[in-house]
């Protein structure tokens, strides 16, 4: 029972949410979605913010609400992040980050200084709220919410009202959680990039609904996901650092079924990592390409196709060894080699984005 | 100089206005939190209601109050059942009317500086492990500072220049219910300008000194962090 059983309805007027979710208990499942898809509001239901008038979580065996329990959400084990910092401007940092530590239970308290150093706001301690960045009160806010010790962290696009460089500036943060939380983190989202690099397992949603969920490499190597993701559509591979070509500022990183050479980065052989391959990266070849460019070309079969949102395109699902890659081709290309499901074919790929 | 009467007029005057100010506090308090938080029908009316004195003519007001603390009303027929007699022509007649008179210089500044703090807040703190009694001492009450200072200070002044509703409710007794207003009134009435020069000047000092301290101190608004 390590499990986040959900199930909410809700309706009100111009909007309803109904899902039926089994969420793991471990890792960083992403609620991933457009706006006005319900992300955010199932993320309320969770925390007991919002109350669905038919709902029932149970988290990790306790029951947080069915027809009979309500348990209101200063008495669930949870820490939650809202899109803006909503730090208290009256406490300085230090004072937010004990308002929920004093209040919380002894049992299950990280330390403070766990979540200090987790987010290195060391130094901003003595701080007013509104004398720091936007950067800045965002991580407070995060290591507030730890700071309580909580048994399941909630993120409501803690990035959203960043600007790039400050997102930048969170983004190693939040990988340091993803590595070093035992705590499962729900993590809404609208940014494909963000999901990618941070979650394990995705719920996509739409109109209120849950249209795919399951591991992220899976899920999203999936091509007739309902959500249009544009330029985003692509996979996520888990991978190592395999060699290092100084020479050419290069590196090699290996995953199930092939490797690939990207940009060099300051990494150890051995690293793991995470790499993204976009399906706008990924063309195909029948025959084996002579001289190119690309460096990157690997056998591959081909294992289902789906349209695209253009008319014009399609979705190329293909298997490496264990791994799958998403190819964007045109149906006339398409056409001209003749690809169908089994076909034996050779993928090419332009460009990988390493996430660390 | 003031006479003696005079001082003994702006004493009960600063007394009443205390008391009045402090009761308005515990009352308004929670009627204002009502008012800012609540999605009922009637919550229009209610305020309504608590803005009433604002426009009424405080003859109106005192001479309802009159009638339902007299004899034969039900606050009379409540406080003469409990021994206490009936309340006109009391100082404690004078505070009951006098919450009523500025109830809406307490709440209405109390109800805006609640309904500025948000919803935010509030969720924030209730996922920080703290109850709603809780969040009200430790959020609400703190972010709503400069509200209650402005609402004190309104309270306290608007209940020294109440002059209408302490003659219909208190009359003219001295050291009971002759506050400073009613002194000037009498000065005037007796042909007494000096004495009522001296004390008007207090009463316009008072009142500048008091909305100066208002406009000065009151903080800019915060930004949200």
């Amino acid at each position: 029972m390590s499990t986040i059983d959900a199930r909410f309805k809700l309706d009100w007027p111009g909007f309803s949410l109904d899902v039926d979710l089994i969420l793991p208990g471990r890792g960083v499942s992403a609620l991933f979605g457009h706006s006005g898809s319900g992300k955010t509001t199932l993320l309320r239901c969770l925390a007991g913010l919002e109350r669905a008038a038919h709902g029932r979580l149970c988290f990790k065996g306790e029951i947080w609400q069915d027809e009979h329990h309500w348990l209101p959400t200063h008495r669930r084990p949870l820490g939650y992040v809202f899109q803006e910092a909503s730090l208290f401007p009256h406490l300085s940092v230090l004072g937010n980050l004990d308002f929920g530590r004093k209040r919380a239970s002894t049992v299950n308290r990280i330390a403070l200084e766990q979540a200090i150093e987790l987010l290195g706001i060391g130094h901003l301690l003595q701080r007013k709220p509104d004398g720091l960045s936007g950067g800045e009160r965002q991580r407070v806010a995060i290591a507030r919410a730890l700071a309580a010790g909580p048994q399941i962290l909630l993120m409501d696009e803690p990035l959203a009202a960043l600007d790039l460089k400050r997102k930048q500036e969170i983004l190693p943060y939040l990988e340091r959680l993803h590595d070093q939380l035992e705590i499962p983190v729900i993590y809404v989202s609208h940014a494909p990039d963000e999901v990618a690099r941070l979650a394990d397992h995705i719920v996509a949603l739409d109109g209120g609904r849950v249209v795919a969920a399951g591991p992220l490499a899976e899920t999203l190597a999936r091509i007739d996901l309902p959500i249009r993701l544009g330029e985003d559509v692509g996979v996520v591979l888990d991978a190592s650092v395999d060699e290092i070509d100084a020479d050419w500022q290069l590196m090699r990183v290996a995953f199930a079924g092939g490797s690939l050479w990207t940009r060099q980065r300051d990494l150890p052989p051995g690293r793991r990592v995470r790499v993204r391959v976009l399906a706008r990266d990924v063309s195909l070849a029948i025959d084996e390409p002579g001289r190119s460019s690309i460096q990157n070309v690997l056998p591959a079969r081909v294992e289902a196709i789906a349209a695209d949102e253009h008319p014009g395109l399609l979705l190329v699902r293909v298997t490496v060894g264990a791994s799958r890659l998403v190819a964007r081709v045109t149906r006339r290309s398409a056409d001209q080699l003749g690809i169908a499901p089994g076909s034996a074919v050779h993928v090419q790929v332009k460009s990988v984005a390493l996430m660390e | 100089m003031l006479t003696e009467t005079d001082l003994q007029a702006i004493w009960l005057t600063v007394r009443l206005a205390g008391i009045t100010t402090l009761i308005l506090l515990l009352i308004g308090t929670p009627v204002a939190w009502w008012l800012a938080r609540s999605r009922a029908w009637w919550k229009g009316p209610v305020g309504a209601v608590v803005a009433l004195p604002l426009v009424l003519p405080p003859s109106v007001l005192g001479f309802y109050l009159l009638l339902a603390m007299g004899p034969h009303g039900p606050v009379g027929q409540f406080t003469q059942s409990l021994g206490l007699g009936t309340l006109p022509f009391t100082f404690w007649g004078l505070v009951v009317a006098s919450v009523f008179y500025s109830l809406p210089f307490m709440v209405q500044p109390l109800q805006n500086a609640f309904e500025a703090i948000g919803e935010r807040p509030l969720e924030v703190a209730a996922t920080l492990r703290a109850s709603p009694f809780d969040t009200f001492f430790s959020v609400v009450l703190p972010l709503a500072r400069p509200g209650f200072i402005t609402a004190g200070i309104l309270t306290f002044a608007h209940t020294v220049g109440e002059f209408g509703v302490v003659l219909m409710i208190g009359g003219n007794i001295p050291g009971v219910t002759r506050v400073a207003s009613v002194q000037i009134y009498d000065h005037v009435e007796a042909m007494e300008y000096a004495d009522a020069h001296r004390l008007a000047a207090v009463m316009l000092v008072f009142s500048f000194a008091v909305l100066l301290a208002l406009y000065a101190w009151r903080p800019n608004p915060k930004k949200g962090a």
